[in-house]
């Protein structure tokens, strides 16, 4: 325990480390469908600024991404393209549903709208609003921090 | 361009039941089984376009309307579907007024005329666009596709009956009850723990 103590040097829990590095180190995916996409693009430019959060860097291939940003309203043909996304994501992976549409299906009460992702693939954060403020979006993206911070390496998906 | 009205009500009898309008707004009413020929006449004598095809769903017209309105349906006796062929004279000269001109027809139960997908090409995906939202087939085309939806699809969701809020096998969610809608305070972030 010597060598432990010494300046510069900081121990933690294994589990508490990793849920750190993760939470600050969001690679995001941005699918984008609709409209939401403006406000999504707002919350991740400079003036409210998501890299704040370590969640600044969107990745275009889902195999390289952590968090699946799930942006606009999804129809019945897109659905096995998400689905698809979501399963070429590697574990670990969280999900997020930006605004109503994907949270509920928003007011596309039709035939052609999935009424939800949740339908299709788990979902970890909701964020409604049609479409959210960034502040909403910046604050669920704290709850997903918690979250990912609480699960160290327990996560099992 | 009265020579069309003449060409048409006197070419071909009975088979044109009625020609109006003027201008851009000139439409023919025919019988289907003879929508073909009047169709193929009119894209030899210069209608080299077909602007649009498709179908209105009458079965519920003029019901739930405001108190002081009404309308008479105008479907005959065992008629639902009426479908609209718009044609144009792709011309400088005339296609933009005179070379225009809708051809209409109420057709029994979902049994659309014949197709003319060998007249305009782009009648192909119209036609099945139209099986796939109404529901109305073409007589020579049995195993018509659908264009927009998919093949797990149950149902033509442009009909009057279809359930606005009818929830897909291949999708769901499997009951029919309404998704929880939020309001007001309740839309803030939620995280499922």
């Amino acid at each position: 325990m010597e060598e432990l103590t010494t300046p510069g040097v900081l121990t933690s829990q294994l589990d508490a480390a990793v849920g750190w590095a993760r939470k600050y180190s969001i690679f995001q995916y941005p699918f984008v469908t609709a409209c939401c996409g403006m406000e999504y693009m707002a919350t991740a430019s400079s003036h409210y600024d998501m890299d704040r959060f370590g969640a600044g860097f969107p990745r275009f291939s889902p195999r390289q991404a952590d968090v699946l940003f799930v942006v606009g309203t999804i129809s019945h043909k897109m659905a096995p393209v998400l689905k698809r996304i979501y399963d070429q994501m590697t574990s670990p992976k969280w999900v997020v549903a930006f605004g109503v549409c994907t949270c509920t299906g928003g007011f596309y009460d039709d035939y052609s709208t999935v009424q939800g992702i949740d339908t299709i693939i788990p979902v970890d954060l909701y964020i409604p609003g049609c479409p959210p403020r960034p502040e909403a979006v910046l604050q669920g993206l704290m709850m997903l921090q918690e979250k990912i911070q609480k699960q160290g390496r327990t996560v099992a998906k | 361009m009265s020579g069309l009205r003449d060409a048409l009500t006197k070419g071909f009898g009975d088979a044109v039941l009625s020609f109006e309008g003027e201008g851009r707004d000139q439409a023919a009413l025919v019988k289907p089984e003879a929508a073909r020929d009047v169709l193929r006449a009119l894209k030899d004598s210069g209608f080299n376009m077909l602007v649009d095809l498709t179908a209105v769903d009458f079965s519920r017209y003029g019901q739930d309307l405001p108190p002081g309105v009404t309308a008479t349906n105008p479907a005959p006796e065992g008629s639902r579907f009426r479908l609209t062929y718009r044609l144009m004279k792709l011309g400088a000269t005339e296609g933009l007024v005179l070379g225009r001109l809708a051809v209409h027809c109420w057709i029994v139960d979902d049994r659309g005329p014949a197709s003319v997908k060998d007249l305009w090409p782009n009648a192909d995906w119209l036609e099945r666009e139209i099986w796939d939202m109404f529901g109305v087939k073409f007589s020579d085309r049995p195993g018509i596709k659908r264009l927009l939806l998919y093949e797990e699809f149950v149902g033509h969701p442009l009909r009057k009956d279809y359930p606005i809020n009818k929830r897909q096998p291949l999708i769901g969610p499997k009951d029919e009850r309404p998704r929880e809608r939020l309001t007001g305070a309740d839309l803030r972030p939620r995280i499922v723990p």
